[in-house]
């Protein structure tokens, strides 16, 4: 039997994915939700390190598997290799219901008004793709507010000076700081800085008709087992459900935007839960499949109208890919300052994010998410014994007394960093793989050494006794595209060098979307997924306001 | 035997009632002699020689005691199938090495002799270091053999058997290692903390 055609489809039910359909639904549109996993539970993986969605190699607590899913990295070029989804090179973020804000760390930061506008800001950078967004900080913000108060997040921006102005506070008072933050907190005053608790999607009190987080050591990396982590699937898309309006098909896996013989866009291809190959038709396709799959699936999406897949008239689907160049310092301490309150980051400081001179954007430094046993035997000062008693020995000694400040230094996008489909290597159901390639850009050197320098610097003064940096890029390095992917359908005005438009509609198209971190011009000096979710805001609140005006997106 | 090994055996016996059927027999080509899924009993005491080398007993118990091998042993029919290929072959190639430049087995040596082998292992240098030794030892070594250890002996090995100890030593129980949460008790770690009526289930609305 034919499946129903349905006002829209929503490929993907992530970050951006959840949001969408919850906007259309609650608009009255018909929905059909796709979500390629199922639901995770907590008690599926408790608290096991080593299969979890942070350490991975026993596999990925929350999907992909190793079994159906692969890609293919070029680490050079001509130097191809295939991947399984646990691997460093697969770029993974997850797969499940609400994809990477069931398990993630939860750091629900805006991103600043410059980060909107990177070429006014920092002018052209040669080797890099650097450009503004279409959209800016000011349209984004009711956005997101409405992300921060429907899915949930405690914090105070008030104590960070460098805040981007909002017109609501944020729903929930910030989390008590641990030991460590404690410490840092006094020591980056001392300095000069202005330290803030860091934004969390999480329940610092019951919110949502869910419990207060009560801080369990790992948190980053694992379901919540009390549902005290507010993600897409324990808010937003429970809410589109509610509706009747939403119906969410897990284990379905869409392969192809189908294109009829006038060239208009008709619906998708899926396999469903029985891997059997289906149709949906629909008025408008929303993909938000993540910054790598979003991109493969409009890749793959090839037909007379769309001879090299859907909206890449001009090669720039998969372009960009983005990701964050974590750097930072760690820190031996001479008495312990870990006192095991989850999830461990805490605290932040926002000083060094713009406005550096001699350095194109910068990061927020934060104390590190807690590292569990098996993750703290990587961490190691230089020339430290990696094995044998005196590693065992530094383990016992040390895992208590070991402080970490890191960020997410914001990457320059590059145009040859991107993902393409390499059609020689096909997954479980036979559909071309994501291909990555290309370099980051070499630029992101500077950027990192000046972050890891303050980072240092922020742990020699609280003590440490002996620190070293992590994390400063020093040379060439292949395109990264893990859980901070972002950037490969980028959204602009002019359709020669961008993707989307700025409400994400792809270009040489009425009625197919984008709404995830692909559309993202730059990838700000933060985590994403809160400007992921205010563009879920932004993209389905257009889409849903037009709806009612009565726009069919012919 | 020492009662660690003992314990273990019981422990793998135990545990092979339960679900031996599934992971034991179907990939194990010695299933018969063996008291191990994938390794053979000889492999079995190389790796409970390499891995105590990794992570030794001191005032707390090594990775022997943690049942690492186990761990291993474990994820070598599991998760990590696609690393037979070189367990068995660089486990056959430590021996054939040992065998040449010392007349005994890696797990004979004395515990410094153990230590230097692997510390050329990781460095990469150990296949040279044998071969000239055996040929100075008047001990040549045959053409099927060099060409094992050439091929076998090498770094990437040490890496991923270093990792996995780390990981069998370190990781959750769940999996055959960290016996009785040994390492977090060396730590200073509480196991879990055991979640309450709360426990968060997953249902279609996700509440
Ligand atoms: C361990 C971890 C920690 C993290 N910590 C943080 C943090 O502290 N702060 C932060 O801001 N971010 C964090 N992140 C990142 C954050 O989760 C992502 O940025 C965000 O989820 C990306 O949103 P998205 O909508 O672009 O894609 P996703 O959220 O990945 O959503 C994509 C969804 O689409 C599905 N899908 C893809 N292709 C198909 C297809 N063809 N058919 C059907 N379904 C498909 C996927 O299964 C997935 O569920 C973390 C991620 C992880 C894994
Ligand atoms: S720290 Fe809080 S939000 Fe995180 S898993 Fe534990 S209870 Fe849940």
């Amino acid at each position: 039997m034919a499946n129903k055609h349905v006002n829209a489809i929503v490929v993907g039910s992530g970050a951006g994915g959840g949001v969408v359909a919850k906007e259309l639904s609650v608009a009255g549109m018909s929905v059909v939700l796709f979500e390629r996993g199922g639901w995770a539970k907590y008690d599926d993986h408790d608290q096991d390190e080593l299969f979890s969605q942070r350490t991975t190699v026993l596999g990925n607590a929350y999907g992909p598997d190793n079994i159906r899913y692969k890609r293919v990295r070029m680490w050079s070029e001509g130097e191809k290799t295939i991947v399984l989804p646990n691997e460093g090179g697969y770029g993974n973020n997850a797969a499940c219901v609400g994809s990477g804000t069931v398990s993630y760390g939860a750091m629900a930061w805006r991103f600043m008004p410059e980060d909107f506008k990177m070429k006014s800001t920092y002018g052209h950078v040669e080797g890099t793709t650097l450009e503004d967004w279409p959209i800016s900080y000011e349209d984004l913000e009711p956005c997101y507010e409405k992300a921060e108060w429907e899915i949930g997040v405690a914090g105070d921006d008030s104590l960070n000076p460098f805040a981007p102005p909002r017109k609501k506070p944020q729903p929930m008072p910030p989390f008590e700081h641990n030991k460590e933050a404690q410490l840092l907190e006094v020591t980056a005053k001392r300095l000069g800085w202005h330290p803030f608790p860091i934004p969390m999607l999480r329940n610092s009190i019951p919110y949502g008709g869910r419990p207060q987080c009560y801080r369990i050591r790992g948190c980053v990396g694992f379901a919540c087992p009390v549902n005290a982590k507010c993600g897409t699937h324990n808010t937003v898309i429970p809410v589109a459900i509610a509706t009747g309006n939403c119906e969410l098909r897990t284990h379905c896996v869409v392969s192809e935007i189908n294109v009829d013989d006038s060239g208009k866009i008709t619906g998708v291809t899926y396999f469903d839960e029985k891997n059997k190959k289906q149709t949906q038709t629909a008025d408008i396709v929303v993909v938000a499949g993540s910054a790598t799959e979003t991109a493969r699936l409009l890749l793959n999406s090839k037909s007379s109208f769309f001879p090299t897949g859907i909206g890449n008239e001009n090669d720039w689907v998969g372009r960009n890919l983005q990701d964050h160049a974590y750097c930072g310092a760690n820190g031996i301490f001479d008495h312990d300052i870990y006192d095991d309150k989850g999830p461990g980051a805490s605290i932040a400081i926002s000083d060094f994010n713009h406005h550096n001179p001699g350095i194109v954007g910068g990061g927020v430094i934060c104390n590190e998410f807690n590292a569990l046993p098996y993750l703290f035997t990587g961490i190691r000062p230089p020339g430290a014994a990696r094995w044998g008693a005196e590693h065992k020995k530094f383990q016992r000694e040390n895992y208590k007394r070991i402080g970490r400040a890191q960020g997410p230094y914001q990457e320059l996008p590059t145009f040859d960093g991107r993902v393409d489909v390499d059609n020689t290597v096909k997954d479980f159901w036979g559909i071309p793989v994501c291909r990555l390639s290309g370099k980051a850009s070499i630029k992101d050197a500077d950027g990192t050494a000046f972050m890891a320098d303050k980072a240092e610097k922020w742990l020699l003064e609280a003590g440490a006794i002996q620190t070293w940096k992590t994390g400063v890029v020093t040379g060439e390095r292949p395109v990264g595209g893990g859980q901070h992917q972002a950037g490969t359908c980028r959204m602009g005005n002019d359709p020669k060098t961008s993707v989307c438009d700025k409400y994400g509609r792809v270009h040489s198209t009425p009625n197919v979307f984008v709404a995830d971190g692909s559309l993202h011009v730059t990838n700000g000096g933060f985590n994403p997924a809160l400007t992921i979710m205010a563009l879920g805001y932004w993209v389905g609140g257009y889409i849903a306001g037009e709806w009612l005006k009565g726009n069919r997106f012919k | 035997m020492d009662e660690t090994i003992y314990s273990r055996r019981k422990f793998i016996k135990t545990l092979s009632i339960g679900v031996g059927s599934l992971l034991l027999l179907p990939r194990c080509t010695f299933s018969k002699a063996s008291d191990w899924r994938f390794f053979t009993n000889e492999e079995g005491a190389l790796v409970d020689a390499i891995v105590e080398q990794i992570i030794p007993t001191d005032e707390w118990p090594g990775a022997k005691y943690a049942m690492v091998t186990n761990f291993i042993d474990k994820q070598l029919v599991g998760p990590y199938t696609r690393h037979q290929e070189i367990y068995r072959n660089s486990l056959s190639a430590i021996q054939i090495a040992c065998k040449k430049a010392f007349s005994k087995k890696f797990e004979e040596l004395a515990w410094d002799e153990q230590t230097d082998f692997l510390v050329s292992l990781e460095k990469n240098e150990i296949a040279t270091k044998v071969l000239d030794k055996s040929v100075a030892n008047g001990n040549p070594i045959r053409d099927a053999d060099k060409a094992i250890i050439e091929n076998w002996l090498k770094s990437n090995f040490f890496s991923l058997i270093r990792n996995h100890t780390m990981q069998g030593f370190y990781g959750s129980p769940r999996h055959g290692g960290n016996y009785k949460f040994v390492s977090y008790r060396m730590i200073g770690l509480d196991p879990y903390p055991i979640m309450g009526q709360n426990r968060y289930k997953a249902s279609s609305n996700g509440q």
